[in-house]
Parts: C-alpha cells; structure tokens; sequence
C-alpha cells in the first residue's frame, strides 16, 4: 500500500522525520519497503494560464503561446497537442528545476523564442503522461508555485503489509499503529453524522446473511456528476496509484484509503425493484466493469436486483448499473462480507482489487456506518444533492464475535523472556483498540479485540501486539537452556558429506539441476515411465519431474561442453521421483564424465574417458560396501546397448551406468563418449563396520598364467572360476592384461591373470602352489575351454 | 729401501689418476691384494735379518696404511663425482606442471548448507529430511495455513494433484518430526524447496534451511540469541548488526524477519541492499501454539522456536555471487571457484 506522508500527519504526528517515521512503522510490523520523495528537485514552476496560441510559422507541430505568469506575459513555444487558450498548465520559468536535475533556461525553438517550458505530468514526475501540458482545473491560481498548490513537498511511504493486518490498509489503521508505538496523539478528523434531507430509501434484502453479516444503503437525489473531483481528493488518489474516474467513484475510492472501507455506488435509475444480497444462479452471468463477461460459480455472492445481478460482492461492480456521465441519483453501498467467503474468491475468477484484497483480509464490520456517513457528507459536498436515511440490513448472530482473551504477565514473561511494566502492557492494548480489564493484582488482562482485528482469537496473539509495539529491539537477547540430545552415530552409514568429498578429490563437481525437467529430457532415459507431471508448470521445460538425474546432469554437461569445457565430470544427489500410489521419492546420486581422461598436459596423452573410466570411479565410491559389487550387461533405453551395466550390490539392484547411446549424444551435441551413472544413494552409503583381521608374517607368492579364451566368455567368468578352483591359499586373483589380434584367433582373446597366494600361518611350498595353479587351469579348461598360451 | 719407496711413488701416482673405480679396484688388488706387491714385500720380511726386520717391516706397513688411505680416499672422490653427475644428468625443469587429477568443487549451495548444519549441530540439532513432493497437510494445513488463508498466496505452490504439492519450505520436515517424537527437539531441516516464481530474484526450486527447537522455557529473547550468533558465526563478523522486526507467518507468533546490516556496504547504503543498509536474511518466530498442539505438543508445558533461511541468498551475500541463476547452470568455471 503506497500512502502520502503528509495524509498520515494529519492524522497522527509524531516528532519524527520521514526516515525515523518509516523506521518506526517497519519495526512495529508495518514494513516500509520505501519512501520516496514526490517531485524531489522541482522549483520554479508555477501555474501560468496560455491566453493565446498561434501557430509557428516555421514549424507544423509548434505553437507560439503568449502565456500569463502571474505577474507578467511571456512569450512560450510548445508542441503539446493541448496546448490552446485558456488552459491552465505549470510553467518552468528560466533558472527553474525540473526532477532528475534538468535545468531550464530561455531557448529558441526553429527562430523563435520560448522564455521557459510548459510542462506535461511527466516531466514532472507526477504522471507518466507525455501526451499533453498538465492540465489544471479552471480556479487554479496563476502564479502560484506548483509544489504548493499540488502540496508536493510530500514523500510516498510504500508499506508491504503481512496478511495478518487489514486492518491497515487505511491511513486510519496505519495512524492508528503509529500513535500508539510513538506515544503520538491520534487525532482522527471529526466525523458527522448526515441528517437526512429526504426520506427516500431504497428496498434491501439480504438471503445470505452468513456471507452478509451487514448492509448499509443510501439514495441520494439530484446529484451534478459534472462537478470535478476535488484537486486534493484526486491528488490523493493519484498518490496511491489509483486512477481519476469521477468525482463518485473518486470519493468512495477516497473513503476506502482513509478508513479501509470499501464502498460501491450504483445508478439508481439502473436498479429495478430492490437489492438482493444473494447467492449466484446456477448458469447466470455478469459483466464487469472490466468489461468482461464471466460465468458465475456456486458460491459465489452477488448484489442484485429483482432482475439481475449487478455486482460481484466485494469484489467488482457490475456494468449497466455503475455511475455514468447521466447518472443523477446515487444508491451508495457500504457492506461487510465474511472473510471465510471471500478467501480466494477473486482469485477464482482471475481478479484482485482494492476490495477484495480487503475483504479477503477482513474489513471491520463496524466501520460501514462511520464510512457511508464520511463518503456521504463528501459527496454532498461536492456532487451536491440531498441524502436520504441509511437502510441498515445487519444479522448480529452472523457478525465475527469477539470474546475476552485473558492475558497473564507470567506467560508474556515466559514468552519474551523479560517483565514489561504492567501499565505498559494496559497502555499497548487500550491504544489498539482492546477493551481491557486489568485483574487486581495487575498479572492479568481480559482483553477484548476491537472489531477490525481478525486475529486476536488467544493469548499468543495478544503478546505479539505486546512485542511488536513493545519493540523487539527492547527484548534482550538470552541464552539457551538445557543441551540436545546426542544421538548415535551410525558408523554403518557413509554420511553424505564424506561421499561427496571422496568424489570431488577424484575430480568430480556437485551439479545442482531443476528436479523438474522437459517431457523429451525425460523420455530419453526413462520412455516406459509416464512421469508426475506439475498442474502449474512455470514452462514446459519444466513440466514433469524428473524420473532419472542423468537427464539434468546431461543439459549441465552440455552446457560446459557448449562453453569450450574439454574434460567434464559431474555429479548430483537428490531425488527422483516415480509415478506410483505412493508417489516414490528415492534419493539418487548421479554421475557424468565426458572428455578427456586426464586434465591436459605435456605428461599426457589426451585420450577420451572410457566404460572402465567410470567403472573405476563407481568401483571406488563402493569400495567400503558390505556386499560384493557386481556389474552385468544390460539394454536400456538413451544408452549403448553393447556399453551399459546394471549395477548390483549382492542381490540388490543399485542402479545403472554405461555410455550414452550415440544418437542421444548427437541430439544433445554431446561427445559421443558420455558415460552416466545412477545409484540408490541409500545403497551406496551402506557400509561395514570394520572387523580387524590378523595381518599375515608369512610371505606370499605370485604366479601368472597366459590365457587364451573364447572372445564371448566374461572376466568376471574366468576369475570366478579361477577363485573357485584356487583353493583356501588365493589371497587375489586379477587379470593384469587383455589382447585381441596378431596371434590371437579370431574369435579368441588372450587374458594374463595374476594370482597371489598367502596363508595365515606358515609359508607356502612350491609344492602347493604348483597344486593350486593346476587345479586353476584344470578347471578352467573344463568349465570355460581356455587353454595355456604358449 | 729404495724398491719400497719407488713402489710408492708409482702406485701414489697410478691411484691419483685412476678415473674409475674399477681402476682402482684393480690397482688395490694388485698393490694390497694377497699377490699384492706390498703384500710381497711383506712376505720377503722373513728373508732379512732379525734385526732389521721390525725397521723394515713398519715401513712397509707404514707404505701400505698410506696407500690404503690414498685407495679409499680416491675412492669415494670417484662415487662423489658420480653421484654429482648423475645428479646433474636426472635435473629436471620443476616448472613444468605436475601430472594432475584436479579437484571437483562442492557446489556453493552444498557447502552454504553444510556450514549452516555444522553451526547448529554444534548446539545440538539434528538434521531430519523429509519428502519433496507434500501432503497438503503438512505443507500447510499443519502450519496454521487452511485452504483460501491469504498467507498461501504468499507462496506460490506447485500442484502435483487435489492433495499433493511441491513443498513451498520445508517446515512440513517439523511438522512430521513433532508428529514422530517427543519433546525436546531440535532439529535442523536443510532441502529443496519449489515455489512457482520466476525471474531474476526467483528461482522456482530453491534451498531453505530451517530449525526447530521445543523444550520447557523457551523464549523469544533465546531466538534471537541464536539466530544473532549463527549470523556472526556464519558471516564470521562479531559486530555484525542483526535486527528482528515484526512480522508475520501463520505458524509462528511472535514472528520476526531478521535483516543484518548489509555485508558490502556496511549499512552506508548500496545497490545490494537497496540503499537501506539492511539486508534480509531470514525469518522466524515463537511456534504458533496451535501447530503444537495439531502435532500433538503439550503447550502448557513447551514452548518453541522456530526459524528458516534461504540457502541461496545467504550464500550468494556470503561469496558475492551476483546472478541467482549462475547456481542452477553449473558451469564448470563456476563451480571450480568453491573448492
């Protein structure tokens, strides 16, 4: 809510600057987001009257004005469209200063000269109208400064209210929380009541009293909707950013920024029969003022007549029964709606208003009766004609009632942590409006909330108002008591942050991508899965969610790829999510390397990442699991069927890793040799608590055997059946080299295994090993028919 | 004896200028060996008479210690000098860069959480995880936020379906410990948050980290006790200017956002914070007593605090990171500067 400085001290004036007042509102919860000067740097402007225009000889779009100052008559060319006799506009005279810093001076305009400027709002900075001079109204005194006739040496105090505080968006409210946090006088402008000149009223009937607590109604006859809006009406409003209609609407908009209350005025001439406070029908239909005609839904609260509806209650008027340029006679409306009804009700049909937001917010229901009398004697005063009485449809058992809160000063000591002096607390409440009795002893207060608050249901809400007005600032700071337990450290989980760590010294960066994705990014990995898809997407790049991390780690990946970026590993951990009853959140660690093996440099060869690159980093992530690690081929879709593994901690399956297949990496200008991987994060941080086992004194002894096996038989087939027939004394077994071609088969490749034997107790004689090993090719003979290389 | 003192002089000379220990090897044998010349001579001792032999015999043996001496001293002149060689010939140019296996990097938002954990760790809380994707429930109904509650426009949700949400914080994490376990708690919940916002200041997923405490005599003065000295523990700035100012958030009452004076300008005024000096960093309150009491809190026991910051906000005022969408592109050049 933006409201002017100088409206506010009119109300209440605290000994306080502009900046120590903004300070003061922000630390009583009503947070200035800024203050901004009106007009900062305006002088020597002032109100001149064009007493003829005539056209510049030398230029089509020019006028020569001879313009009245005051005190003098000055020669001015202008190019403003309306610039015409008899206008009255700001003038800049020689040596005045326009905000933002322009100066002006006499100028010759195509051979003629202009001694000063007239002004549009714009150069101003009071409007953001180029189009035309600043019109003025008729009385406008000439040669009177601008800033004193527009009472610009004002600041604009923009506030962002909390939901919570409705009751503020008024300078009423406003005032209302400043005097009592200054200790400042509140001095609210002297309302009257307006005897009625006429009996004229108008039928009301209100059907949904729950939504409708209350009703007010007033005709009034023979108004002149000519007259203009009072200048400081208008420049009220315009400080508030809402924008001149006429002076009716002008003045119930008026009304709505002083007390809060929003105000509706219909054509009476344009209402048959009688009002209706209803629900909408089923099928019916209203155009707003808006201009847009909307389907009515179930629930929703209409002001009608006999015929039709006229109105979206506290929301929007209706169009046809609005006030126009032949409007005569005035039907003002001042209601109070349910904020239960109205939560969300605007928002239903894509709307948000001045009203809404504070009916949705909670109007006080008592301030109808104060607003329709202030927005009354204001029109009378301006649009003339006469009042009739005000029809009050009211259903008391539906009004939001207020019952005694009790506060005790042992719980606001407990709550704040610090005794506030009991009269304090009484001042605090009795200055926001509570009705407050204070027990004897002075440790407790019955307090009743003022019918604007909506959020004063217990006793924790009354300590904040005491907080907030006693000043958080004032409430010390205070040690913490007692100590958090200590749980147990789970030695059989690898915390997350150590896993990072391990990754990032082999080389890889944490990525952190979107955890909703593209349907296509998704599709790619995962097309068999139809993925949770968001009802409000923000784009439709980002419109389901992410069933794989591979699809985030890929766009990450080629956007450093895109970026010249030569050697990429990556990796994420967070959830993917599957689309079952359960709606599955499994949390996943992903990992990318593309590019070169080894950063570039002269001890290198440059040579691109393979499958057992990334094998060897997911080996070594798992290297402290507590089951065997197990790898077996598998087909999957957005990658190489002949380069991918399903990854397997014992029977479990962890995940999955391999290369990404070639089209894929094309489609997203990728190098063909990507290579992703994705675990169970639970998986991997499984660990086994380490079980001491006795180092051996004994040596070991290690023998190599020469292998040719059939191309299609597996390394992990061969090793296994090496172990198996090895006996107790194999203490390892790898295979140290693999060749394919010259001298090998064709269908054949040649596999060196090394195998290391050891035992606990005694050192092993040739004897046994020679036994070993010719069980091992034995066996793997029988099994496998791999024969010796020789 | 003149063949004793010609026997020195030429093996003295020979030795002097044998260049290789091979050489010398040789010259050892031949002079000390036992067919050595010395050695002979020796040998011959016998022939002479008893008198003279012990003059004789010391001056041989006189002759033999110092060509010994000469032997051993030439020698390791001979292993020195090809030590120094060989040192010279291994000299490598240490300019030239090691084999290298660099470093990844923590991405920032990782390590801002991490030490954001490890401060409140420190005071006993313990970190909870909870779900991504929310029950209405406990995203707001359990904080005090019913259905058509202004304050949920205040978050601007992500619907998965009638029930479900992309959790707009992560208090929903709270909600579920206090429904799991009994009082005192502390915890602290670090995550992914979604709100459906954006542009240059917003990011739809962002990173909250918040904290709950509950125990008996809990007060406001003790929040902002906390919350000052994990400011200054994070910013690492004893003096640190943190101000409360009320405000409001349906689950806690006192609420308070929390502003500190702004890290670049030192409170003068700049473009970062808007030139109010201030900075805000985060918000928090007393629990509301109803969502105690919708988790089944005895409120007249407990009372609670809790509190929640935006993980990329304070760790871009941390390292001056200026551009909140630099967190999501992961670009390499990025993330390297966070190792």
């Amino acid at each position: 809510m933006i409201l002017s400085e100088n409206w506010l001290r009119e109300w209440v004036n605290p000994d306080l600057d502009s900046e120590a007042l903004a300070h003061c509102l922000t630390m009583a919860g009503l947070e200035v987001d800024a203050v901004t000067p009106l007009a900062e740097g305006l002088s020597g402007v002032v109100i001149a009257e064009i007493v003829s225009a005539e056209p510049h000889p030398d230029a089509d779009k020019l006028r020569v004005c001879s313009v009245n100052t005051g005190s003098e008559t000055v020669q001015i060319v202008c190019g403003a469209p309306n610039a015409s006799a008899g206008l009255k506009a700001p003038l800049a005279q020689p040596g005045a200063t326009l905000p933002g810093g322009i100066k002006i001076k006499k100028a010759k305009l195509r051979g003629i000269e202009s001694q000063g400027m007239l002004c549009s709002g714009a150069e101003l900075q009071l409007s953001d109208d180029h189009d035309g001079l600043l019109a003025l109204a008729s009385d406008a005194p000439v040669g009177t400064p601008i800033e004193v006739y527009l009472d610009l040496d004002d600041r604009l105090i923009e506030i962002g209210l909390t939901p919570n505080r409705a009751d503020c968006l008024s300078i009423l409210g406003v005032a209302r929380d400043l005097a009592v946090a200054t200790g400042a006088g509140f001095g609210a402008p002297p309302s009257e009541v307006v005897t009625p000149a006429i009996t004229d009223t108008f039928p009301v009937e209100v059907l949904a009293s729950a939504q409708c607590a209350r009703y007010l109604g007033r005709v009034i006859r023979n108004v002149d909707i000519s007259t203009p809006t009072p200048l400081y009406i208008g420049e009220r409003l315009r400080r508030a950013g809402i924008r001149s209609i006429d002076a009716v609407v002008d003045i119930t908009n008026y009304v709505m920024l002083e007390l809060g209350q929003p105000l509706h005025a219909f054509d009476l001439d344009a209402l048959e029969g009688g009002i209706r406070v209803r629900q909408a029908e089923s099928g019916e239909r209203i155009t707003l003022l808006d201009g847009e005609e909307r389907a009515l839904s179930d629930g929703t609260l209409v002001i009608a007549d006999h015929k039709k509806a006229l109105a979206m209650a506290g929301i929007m008027g209706g169009e046809g029964s609005g006030i126009g340029a032949h409007t005569a006679h005035l039907f003002l409306e001042a209601a109070f709606f349910s904020p239960e009804l109205m939560a969300g009700r605007a928002r239903q049909y894509g709307l948000h208003t001045d009203a809404s937001h504070r009916y949705e917010r909670g109007v006080d229901p008592e301030l109808a009766y104060r607003a329709i009398e202030r927005a009354t004697q204001l029109l009378l005063d301006c649009v003339g004609g006469e009042a009739g009485p005000v029809t009050d449809v009211s259903s008391p058992a539906d009004l939001p009632v207020h019952e005694p809160v009790t506060v005790r000063a042992a719980a606001i000591q407990q709550m704040l942590g610090i005794d506030i002096p009991a009269e304090e607390v009484t001042r605090i409440f009795s200055g926001l409006g509570f009705a407050v009795e204070v027990a004897a002893d002075e440790a407790t207060w019955s307090c009743t909330a003022p019918s604007w608050r909506f959020d004063m249901g217990r006793e924790a809400d009354l300590i904040e108002e005491i907080a907030r007005i006693y000043g958080y600032d004032n409430i010390p700071v205070e040690p913490l008591r007692g100590a958090g337990s200590a749980s147990a450290i789970a030695e059989s989980k690898t915390p997350q942050t150590l896993l990072k760590q391990r990754l990032i010294a082999r080389g890889f960066s944490e990525a952190i991508t979107f955890s909703f994705v593209s349907p296509e990014q998704q599709r790619l990995i995962d097309p068999e899965i139809d993925p949770i898809a968001l009802q409000n997407p923000i784009s439709s790049d980002l419109a389901v969610m992410r069933t794989s991390l591979i699809p985030g780690l890929l766009s990450a990946a080629a956007h450093n790829v895109n970026r010249q970026q030569t050697r990429v590993r990556l990796f994420e951990t967070g959830l993917r999510f599957l689309p079952d009853e359960s709606l599955q959140q499994t949390p996943m660690l992903a990992l990318l390397m593309c590019g070169s093996r080894l950063p570039e440099g002269w001890s290198a060869k440059t040579e691109p990442v393979d499958f057992y690159d990334l094998k060897g980093e997911v080996e070594a992530l798992l290297g402290a699991a507590d089951q065997p690690l197990t790898f077996r081929p598998m087909v999957r879709p957005g990658l190489h069927d002949g380069q991918t593994a399903e990854v397997r901690l014992g029977e479990q399956v962890i995940g999955v890793m391999g290369r990404l297949h070639p089209n894929a990496a094309k489609q997203l200008d990728l190098p063909d040799q990507t290579f992703v991987a994705e675990l169970d994060l639970t998986a991997i941080a499984d660990r086994s608590i380490p079980d001491y086992q006795e180092i051996s004194r004994f040596p070991e002894v290690r023998r190599d055997l020469a292998l040719i096996v059939k191309a299609e038989t597996s390394a992990s087939d061969v090793l296994d059946c090496a172990r198996a027939a090895a006996g107790s004394s194999l203490a390892d077994a790898l295979i140290f080299d693999v060749y394919e071609g010259e001298g090998v088969a064709e269908n054949e490749k040649s596999l060196a295994i090394g195998l290391t034997f050891r035992e606990q107790s005694r050192t092993l004689t040739d004897e046994e090993i020679n036994l070993s090993l010719s069980q091992v090719v034995e066996s793997l003979g029988e099994k496998l028919g791999v024969k010796l290389r020789h | 004896m003149q063949a004793l003192d010609d026997l020195k002089v030429e093996a003295t000379t020979a030795i002097e200028s044998a260049e290789d220990t091979a050489t010398l090897e040789k010259l050892r044998v031949d002079l000390l060996g036992k067919k050595g010349r010395v050695t002979a001579l020796l040998k011959s001792l016998g022939q002479l008479d008893a008198t003279e032999r012990p003059k004789v015999g010391a001056e041989i043996n006189a002759v033999k210690q110092v060509l010994s001496e000469l032997i051993t001293e030439r020698k390791d002149s001979l292993q020195r000098a090809a030590i120094a060689q060989q040192l010279e010939s291994e000299t490598l140019d240490v300019t030239l860069s090691g084999r290298r296996q660099d470093l990844g990097a923590l991405h920032p938002i990782t390590r801002t959480i991490e030490r954001m954990t490890e401060f409140f760790s420190g005071l006993g809380f313990e970190v909870v995880e909870g779900p991504e994707i929310e029950d209405d429930y406990h995203n707001f109904e359990a904080l005090n936020i019913p259905a058509h509650h202004p304050a949920r426009a205040m978050h601007d949700t992500f619907y998965i379906d009638e029930t479900h949400v992309l959790r707009t914080h992560t208090s929903g994490v709270q909600v579920r410990t206090m429904e799991a376990r009994e009082p005192p708690l502390r915890v602290i919940c670090p995550g992914r948050v979604y709100r459906c916002d954006s542009d240059l200041t917003h990011s739809p997923m962002f990173h909250q980290v918040e904290g709950l405490l509950i125990d008996e005599g809990v007060s406001f003065g003790q929040l902002k006790g906390i919350i000052q000295d994990f400011l200054h523990a994070f910013f690492e700035q004893d003096a640190l200017a943190v101000r409360f100012r009320p405000s409001y958030f349906p689950f806690t009452e006192p609420s308070a956002e929390v502003d500190i004076q702004c890290v670049k300008c030192a409170g003068e005024g700049c473009r970062i914070c808007s030139g109010t000096g201030w900075l805000e960093v985060m918000g928090c309150g007393m629990v509301h007593p109803r969502v105690l009491e919708m988790s089944g809190v005895d409120t007249e026991r407990f009372q609670g605090f809790a509190f929640g910051m935006g993980v990329e906000r304070l760790a871009m005022l941390r390292y001056g990171i200026g551009d909140l969408r630099l967190n999501f592109e992961n670009d390499l050049r990025f993330l390297a500067q966070f190792r």
